[in-house]
């Protein structure tokens, strides 16, 4: 998908936001072709929203090139924001307002008429499931609903692209899984989506491609599972041992093994055969209290990137 | 984008204000409308009485109530516009960020900010209808004079509200509202002529006095109400009040930009 030759939607060539002497986005370059689901992986206060704000046009560019839709976000941001759909980190909500009222009056800063805008807000709750919660006021809805509203009011105006900054941070795991299922369904309508996550697991699900995000760079680009190979193994042994001391493995099935790395509380141990491996240790005497092979993800990428874990 | 464009996203914020309003409206009767009420019925009817009784040839030749009334309504103006200014601006930009909600759409904070002041306008403008509404009832004023004294107290709100939103915008909690309300909207409300003329202060106070803005609000209304407008005075105090609204509008563009999309 990334190699092909439609016009992109968004074009950054060494694009930066600095804030006084604090450079937030240090000359990244990135393109998101139509369709695609794109995402911004990496832990907080890596330059994440700083870029989505710069790409959604709240947020003058300080160097670089950025084009998006084809436009000049300096020049034309009202013009790229009518054609966008976005859902910032925290919610913006209309808090003395209804469920229903809020997209009625958000679909009118799009100059939708109250009709459209009230045809457009029934089929919108229905899809993020809150039809019930239409009258209703919005400040005691959970979290989760909360944040499908917003994703809900995102939508009004019928966006080619949407950017979602952190979409279900903060959200329990049943209310993360439905904003993922709608955001898959999106997805498959061939609405352009862009992300930003430091969870792993949503990155993985949702995105065919991601660029990787440390202290204000990208380190890595690709889709999850290319990035997965090209930065981990198969597989991974994590291994916890007595009093959190892991003995010394030097030597010890040294052929399985392609990488290591120490953490706190384990060891994890990149081989293409975690079971093997783990055998090996067993016969040279090694006894951990606890172990587990697992498959290689975009957290071992990161860790392998940056040395540091996604979320610490 | 075009002026027509600009104007109606304006026209988009204050639509906003008026969704909140139509939820909200019943919290602000007492200040906007019964507050002002009750100033004129304890203190020019009340008070009133003992001040005519003693001064029958009146303050300016009419009656305390008579003389009290327009301060009164441009007082209010300032008041209400000063509430609509501080914390529903702290709300939208900080706590409830409702304005960082519509900035993701096509508006701009300029719109939001024009729109913001509009609305505060719209709220001066609906208190001053009824206050002039109830002046003409205690025979305060007729409706001639209350029609030329309705824009004089819409530009008084405006005045106000411009520096007041920009100088809201910058703040990042609302401690600072709290030393605004007491040591300048308060003191201003007192003596700059509201109550009484400013001829009675200490001749250094006068001087404050004829340099604060509500002053040349009052002096405004007042020469309309009771017929001695001054027409180089007035020219001052309309000069005075466009510049602040002009000046306040400008700055709030930066603040509310800066805040909003820096």
């Amino acid at each position: 998908m990334s190699t092909s030759p439609t016009t992109p939607l968004i074009h950054a060539r060494g694009l930066t936001k600095r804030f006084g002497d604090f450079t937030a986005v240090d000359a990244v370059d990135f393109d998101v072709q139509p369709g695609e689901a794109f995402g911004f992986l990496g832990p907080n206060g890596a330059g994440k929203t700083s870029t989505m704000r710069m790409v959604g046009c709240t947020s003058p560019v300080t160097e670089g090139e950025l084009e998006v839709l084809g436009m000049d976000p300096d020049t034309q941001g009202s013009d790229i924001r009518r054609r966008l759909g976005v859902v910032p980190q925290a919610d913006t909500l209309d808090m003395e307002l209804t469920v229903m009222e809020n997209l009625l009056i958000y679909g009118r800063y799009f100059d939708l008429s109250y009709k459209e805008c009230r045809r457009r807000a029934d089929e919108l709750l229905q899809f993020v499931q809150l039809t019930e919660k239409s009258g209703s006021q919005v400040e005691p809805l959970s979290g989760g609903m909360k944040r499908r509203l917003t994703i809900a009011r995102s939508l009004i105006n019928e966006p080619e692209m949407i950017l979602l900054d952190e979409p279900t941070t903060g959200l329990d795991p049943q209310a993360r899984h439905l904003v993922w299922e709608r955001l898959y369904s999106l997805k498959n309508q061939g609405v352009t989506l862009i992300l930003t996550t430091h969870y792993m697991d949503e990155a993985e699900q949702l995105c065919d491609r991601l660029v990787v995000m440390d202290n204000a760079r990208i380190v890595a680009e690709g889709s999850p599972k290319a990035l997965i190979e090209q930065y981990a193994s198969r597989e991974v042994l994590e291994l916890r041992f007595e009093d959190l001391k892991t003995p010394d493995l030097t030597g010890k099935g040294a052929h399985l093994i392609q990488r290591s790395e120490q953490l706190p509380d384990r060891i994890l141990l990149y081989t293409d055969d975690g079971e093997a491996l783990s055998e090996t240790l067993h016969a040279e005497e090694i006894r951990p209290v606890s172990q587990l092979v697992r498959r290689s993800s975009l957290e071992d990428v990161f860790l392998r990137l940056t040395g540091r874990r996604l979320i610490e | 984008m075009t002026l027509r464009d600009n104007l109606r996203s304006v026209l988009r914020v204050v639509e906003h204000h008026a969704f909140v309003y139509r939820r909200t409206w019943q919290g602000s009767v007492f200040s906007t409308f019964l507050n002002p009420i009750l100033y004129l019925a304890a203190l020019g009817v009340g008070l009133g009485a003992f001040v005519d009784q003693s001064n029958p040839a009146g303050i300016e030749g009419v009656s305390y109530a008579t003389f009290l009334a327009p301060g009164i309504l441009v007082a209010t103006a300032m008041n209400t516009a000063t509430g609509e200014s501080t914390y529903p601006v702290m709300a939208g930009i900080r706590w409830l960020k409702t304005y960082v909600g519509m900035i993701l759409s096509p508006l701009s904070p300029r719109h939001v900010a024009t729109g913001q002041l509009l609305w505060a306008g719209l709220r001066v403008t609906l208190g001053g209808i009824v206050f002039l509404g109830v002046m003409i009832a205690f025979g305060a004023t007729d409706l001639p004079h209350a029609l030329l004294m309705l824009p004089v107290t819409i530009l008084t709100g405006l005045a106000f509200a411009a520096p007041i939103q920009a100088f809201a915008a910058a703040q990042t909690n609302d401690a600072p509202f709290a030393t605004l309300f007491r040591f300048v909207i308060m003191p201003m409300f007192i003596f700059s002529g509201t109550f009484f003329p400013v001829t009675q202060l200490p001749e250094l106070l006068q001087l404050v006095a004829y340099l604060t803005p509500l002053w040349h609000a009052v002096s405004l209304a007042r020469g309309i109400a009771l017929e001695m407008l001054d027409p180089v005075v007035a020219l001052i105090n309309v000069a005075y009040l466009c510049a602040m609204l002009v000046v306040g509008l400008l700055w709030s563009y930066r603040t509310f930009s800066r805040k909003l999309a820096e």
